[in-house]
Order: C-alpha cells, then sequence, then structure tokens
C-alpha cells in the first residue's frame, strides 16, 4: 500500500476534516473544515466552551463519531495511511488502540462494573495479540506498576477503587497496545485538584517514558498552560488559534480576541480581582452558523467584513496560526 | 453593605454540628448490637454574618453538599446546634418549615435537572409562591414573577415567563433557578456549585449577576464550592472542609496568599494557573494519596497520615485539632501550624 508522504516531523495530520450530525432539525456541522497537525513527542492542547468540537474532533481522530455524526470528509493521516476511508473492522484490528488510543472523560463510567480490572483489562490485550494468559498478566502488571498502580488492583471491581486509581486504571489500558498518540478527553475534569496534579504528573512522566503524542482536550486554560506544547483554541467548529504555550500564555498574550477573552475569563488564584471578565452571548447554534466569522457576534473588536467573509487561518509568525481579520494583518 | 465584618450581626450560628450516616450492617454487627457511621459531618462549627459570602470549599466527599443540606433543613442533624435570626432551628415541626424554608433557599448544581422540563420558567417561579402564598392573587403573582426574573437580568421577563427549560442556555437556566430562590424573598440563599457546569465564559457572568443580586437585596449567600480560585473572587469569608471537619477558615485573601494548614498548602499548589513556562516541568504535590473514607476516619488529626509534617503527638486517639484564632480574622485547626 502507498503511504502519503508527511512531514517528518509530524505523527498525525488532519487536514480539511468535517464532521457532521444529521439530526431531525438539520445538519450539524460540528466540526467544520478543520487542518492541523502533531508532532512526534509533544501534546496538543484542544481547548473550547463545551460545544465547540473538542470531544467531536478527538473522537473522530479514532474514526468513532458518535452516531448520528458522520465524517463528512477530509482526512486523518496516521503513519502515512488515511484511516478515514478504511472499514470499521479493519480499523479496530489495526489502528484504533495499537496506534492511537483514548482516554475518556468519565474513568468511572468507561469501566465495566461487574468485570473485574483484570477482565477488563484482559479483554483489550486479547483481542489484539495473540499472548498466553501468563504473557498478557505479565504486561498488565508492567503497565498497571507504569501508572503507579500495585497488582493486587487486578483482582478488584471498579467500585473498590477511588476516582484517581480508576483513572490510572484506564490511563494503562489506553497505554499498553504501546500506540504512539493518546487522546485524552478531560481525563482531570471530574478528579479533585490534588488527583488531578496527580495525574498530570503522571501524564508527563509517561510522554517522556514511552516517548509518546497527546491531543489533550479540556474546557479549562488554566490545565491547559501545564501540559501543553502547544495550544489550539476552537470556537463553534472552526479552529481560532494555534499557538505555542509561550505565544498563548506568555506577557505577549494570545492574538484572537476569543482567545483573549477566554483567558481573562480563567480566574487566577494568585490575583485579586475586583470584577472578573467574562464574554457576553452564548456561542452560536450549529444549526445555523452566523456569516462570516463565527465570533464576531460576541466580538468586542468586529468589522463589517467580519460578518460578510469567513476569516482563513493564517500563520502570523512561526508555529502560531490564527483565523481572524483583525490580527492577521 | 460595606461595613466592618466583626460589627454585623450572625445570621446563622452553626455550633458543633454532626451527621453520621448510618452503614448498613453485617449480621454479625447486628447481632453485637455494634453500628458503623459515615461520618459526613462531624463537628464543625462557624458563624455567618448577615450580608456576607460565605464560601465553603473542599475536595469531593469532605462534607460541604451535606453541611449545606443541613442548613437547608433537608437532612435532619445528628448533633449540635443551629441557630438562624437568634432562633433555634436545630429540629423543626412541618409548619415552623414551612416558615424557614421561605427564608431559605437553595440554588442547585445542575440547572438541567433541577427544574422540571413539562413546566415554563412562569410555572417554576410560581410553585413556591402556590406553596407559600395560597392567598394571593394570580395578577400579583405575576407581577412578582416578573420582578424577580428581571433582578437576575432575564429580560424582557414576559418573554422568558413562556419559554420551557430546554429553550435557556445553561446560564440563562442558572438564572431562572436564581430567580426561582428570590422569589419568596429569602434572607440567605444556599448555593451548592451554582457554576460548575457552566461554560467558563459566561461562569463569570453568572457570579456577577449573583453578587450584584446580593449586594442590592442585601442577602447572605453560602456558596459551596470546590474551586478555590471563583471562591476567592466571589466570598467575603472561606472555611476548607477537610473529611467533615473545618481545617482553615478567614479572610479569602489571607487564607490563599498566606495558608497554614498543610491540606490548604497543598490544594493551593495543586491548583493550575494559565501562566507559561509550565510544560514539561513536574509540579511538586506535597501530600500523597487520596481522602480516605468517610467510615474509617483515622484518629487524632485526621489529615496526619496524608501530612507531610506529622509528628506523634498528631496520632493521639481521641485528640483533634480545634479552629484557632491567628488574629487577621484567620483561624487553623492544626497542632504545628506555628512551626510549618
Amino acid at each position: 500500500m502507498d503511504k502519503i508522504k508527511m512531514d517528518e516531523k509530524n505523527v498525525l495530520e488532519v487536514k480539511n476534516l468535517k464532521l457532521y450530525y444529521n439530526t431531525s432539525m438539520g445538519q450539524v456541522k460540528a466540526v467544520d473544515d478543520i487542518s492541523f497537525f502533531l508532532r512526534k513527542g509533544e501534546t496538543l492542547g484542544l481547548v473550547g466552551e463545551s460545544g465547540c468540537g473538542k470531544t467531536t474532533t478527538g473522537t473522530a481522530l479514532l474514526n468513532m463519531p458518535t452516531p448520528p455524526g458522520y465524517i463528512a470528509g477530509g482526512q486523518i493521516i496516521i503513519d502515512g495511511e488515511d484511516i478515514v476511508p478504511i472499514p470499521e473492522k479493519e480499523i479496530r484490528k489495526r489502528i484504533r488502540w495499537e496506534k492511537i488510543s483514548m482516554i475518556f472523560q468519565g474513568a468511572m463510567n468507561c469501566l465495566t462494573p461487574v468485570y473485574t480490572i483484570e477482565k477488563i483489562m484482559m479483554e483489550t490485550l486479547r483481542e489484539h495479540r495473540d499472548m498466553t494468559k501468563d504473557e498478557a498478566y505479565d504486561r498488565m502488571v508492567k503497565y498497571l506498576n507504569l501508572v503507579g498502580l500495585p497488582e493486587h488492583i487486578l483482582k478488584k471491581y471498579p467500585h473498590e477503587l477511588s476516582g484517581g486509581m480508576k483513572q490510572r486504571v484506564v490511563i494503562a489500558t489506553g497505554l499498553f497496545l504501546e500506540p504512539k498518540v493518546i487522546v485524552c478527553d478531560e481525563p482531570t475534569t471530574a478528579l479533585d485538584v490534588v488527583v488531578q496534579a496527580q495525574i498530570i504528573n503522571l501524564l508527563k512522566d509517561l510522554k517522556e517514558k514511552l516517548d509518546l503524542s497527546f491531543i489533550f482536550i479540556t474546557h479549562d486554560l488554566a490545565t491547559e498552560a501545564e501540559v501543553s506544547d502547544r495550544i489550539q483554541v476552537m470556537y463553534a467548529g472552526k479552529i481560532a488559534e494555534i499557538g505555542t504555550n509561550l505565544q498563548v500564555y506568555g506577557p505577549q498574550g494570545p492574538a484572537h480576541p476569543y482567545t483573549r477573552r477566554l483567558l481573562s475569563a480563567t480566574p487566577k488564584l494568585h490575583e485579586k480581582v475586583e470584577e472578573l471578565a467574562f464574554i457576553p452571548g452564548t456561542p452560536p447554534d450549529l444549526l445555523e452558523p452566523p456569516t462570516g466569522c463565527r465570533f464576531h457576534l460576541r466580538c468586542d473588536v468586529s468589522m463589517p467584513q467580519c460578518r460578510l467573509e469567513e476569516p482563513p487561518l493564517v500563520e502570523i509568525e512561526p508555529d502560531h496560526y490564527i483565523s481572524c481579520w483583525r490580527c492577521s494583518r | 453593605m460595606n461595613y466592618e465584618n466583626g460589627k454585623k450581626e450572625n445570621i446563622y450560628e452553626i455550633k458543633n454540628l454532626q451527621k453520621w450516616f448510618p452503614v448498613r450492617r453485617t449480621m454479625k454487627e447486628y447481632l453485637n448490637k455494634e453500628q458503623r457511621y459515615i461520618k459526613a459531618v462531624d463537628g464543625i462549627t462557624f458563624n455567618i454574618k448577615r450580608g456576607e459570602i460565605f464560601g465553603l470549599v473542599g475536595e469531593s466527599g469532605c462534607g460541604k453538599t451535606t453541611t449545606g443540606k443541613l442548613l437547608m433543613k433537608l437532612l435532619e442533624p445528628t448533633g449540635g446546634e443551629l441557630v438562624f435570626n437568634g432562633k433555634e432551628v436545630t429540629h423543626l415541626n412541618h409548619s415552623s418549615l414551612e416558615d424557614y424554608r421561605t427564608k431559605v433557599q437553595m440554588i442547585f448544581q445542575d440547572p438541567y435537572a433541577s427544574m422540571n422540563p413539562r413546566f415554563k420558567i412562569r410555572d417554576v417561579l410560581e410553585e413556591p409562591l402556590l406553596i407559600h402564598m395560597k392567598n394571593e392573587e394570580r395578577i400579583k403573582r405575576t407581577e412578582r414573577i416578573k420582578k424577580a426574573l428581571a433582578e437576575v437580568r432575564l429580560q424582557p421577563p414576559e418573554e422568558f415567563m413562556e419559554r420551557f427549560p430546554h429553550m435557556l442556555s445553561g446560564g440563562q437556566r442558572q438564572r431562572a433557578a436564581t430567580a426561582r430562590s428570590l422569589i419568596l424573598n429569602p434572607d440567605m440563599i444556599v448555593a451548592d456549585e451554582p457554576v460548575s457546569m457552566i461554560d467558563l465564559s459566561t461562569r463569570a457572568e453568572i457570579l456577577h449577576m449573583m453578587k450584584s443580586v446580593q449586594r442590592d437585596l442585601g442577602l447572605t449567600y453560602l456558596y459551596i464550592t470546590h474551586d478555590l480560585s471563583t471562591a476567592r473572587y466571589f466570598t467575603d469569608t472561606i472555611a476548607v472542609m477537610y473529611l467533615g471537619r473545618i481545617v482553615e477558615m478567614g479572610d479569602p485573601d489571607e487564607v490563599i496568599d498566606n495558608p497554614l494548614h498543610p491540606y490548604t498548602k497543598a490544594l493551593i499548589t495543586a491548583v493550575c494557573e494559565p501562566v507559561a513556562g509550565k510544560v514539561n516541568r513536574i509540579k511538586e504535590v506535597p501530600i500523597k494519596g487520596e481522602v480516605p473514607s468517610a467510615m474509617r476516619i483515622p484518629s487524632g488529626c485526621r489529615f496526619h497520615p496524608r501530612c507531610p509534617y506529622a509528628e506523634e503527638k498528631c496520632m493521639i486517639p481521641g485528640i483533634q485539632p480545634e479552629l484557632e484564632d491567628t488574629g487577621r480574622r484567620h483561624s487553623v485547626a492544626c497542632f504545628r501550624f506555628k512551626e510549618i
């Protein structure tokens, strides 16, 4: 099979991805023509409000859109191979969990309550690998130790574990087929702050040890500042801005008005403010997205052009992409 | 509402409040007449002053929601005393409870689940009036509903009254929920994580609205949250809970900038901040492990198994650190806070 040419530094490339939901009310363009890439060994953060398409993008990367969603177009290239046209059966065998895996939001909800941890993990492992039970067991123990859990966990049921431990089990399950890319969908949102910090440390540690690349989805710009090398801000199914950690959180501040305002709405613990900033209005209804720039209705620096034409994603400085008429000049 | 905090009278006094939930017994325990408890709230004492916003902060399972429910009289306390507006309200009969509920109202966490989907906003807001003000005319009720909706800036009220909950966004629903709690002109509102389900961009807008309503009407809030950053911005007094007890309490700026209890210190270091240059650096989290179960509370200071500074004196069974005033409107429950 011919390999599609990719940039050497990249492990994943997404080109013009479109993901639509067909509903009785009409078509919802949850992800509308976005392109981005993930470099080897980096963490790309996907941020945005709820309904901006970040989780939808995440599930699309594994080619498993939630029905009634479907991938309407575009390419997802992993390892020189476009996974969009590959049939489901083959995806299950070769791609999902082998090359790209996902850590879901509610760790408590993705472990079957009536199975022991051993059975849950064994199921994934034996589906994919020809292993004897002993080999599989050794491997499970190895990965559990890697995420900081003792061996006896295997005999327990999910309800016997705490939230942080369950999240660690899910991370181990996502890792042990040695994928190159891991999509983390809000892995820390349901956890307490101390446990959250522990899990973030664990992910950073694993990234170093196993040479992984992460896509880290969250709604919280503060968490993103601590984990992601590059930040991709999404708004209403489009990419608003992609920048490095320094470009977004540094002294110069982000370039896109949406990122700027989202960042100022993020409360900072060690800063005394009288009034927290907020963005008036709500994200647009994607059944009838606004014309032109999708943010223009809530933007404080919009121009007449913003209402008429959609701004393209342009590179304003190395590694810094932005889609805004006012700021790209 | 800018008087000195010390001069304000207490609207609510909570004295040694306890709530123990019994655990289902095994046969052996039944025969031995033993009973185990989950000590969700285990002896907390604090005062809420009239016109202030009191913040209760803690991780999940620390008893902050149980405290809120106890103050709402949704749960009967196992022990302790509650004094509201100078009157004892620890145990109330049906009619005085009805009276009490017109004074204390609640805003729930989930604006999607706290409203009947078949009710219009008008019906949602009318419900408390139908229960508590039976003799009022319909026109007057409508007036009150409009006034409450205008107070939470759901404009125009006539239009919002005729909408169903699903036609509102999360933020608008939480506004409507606030309007519902305001409609009986209460003195105090218990808000249990009112913004945790709301998008970041509108979260501040809701807090802003709640604060201005509080100032306009001179209300008192009990604000329950796990989020230290919003608590700092929103509250006048903050109390940090751990396993059913208050470990630190005081002025929010003072507690956050100058934490004294090792648990509060750990919480504050663990909070993520949107600042550059923190990637690829492993953050030092001083405390290990997770909160133990409230069924098996460690003896002595209940934080000692996770505390990096624990000494022998912290582990003596039966002796727990009590809240100690340090001056500067700041008190802490730790044996060793002066040394660490």
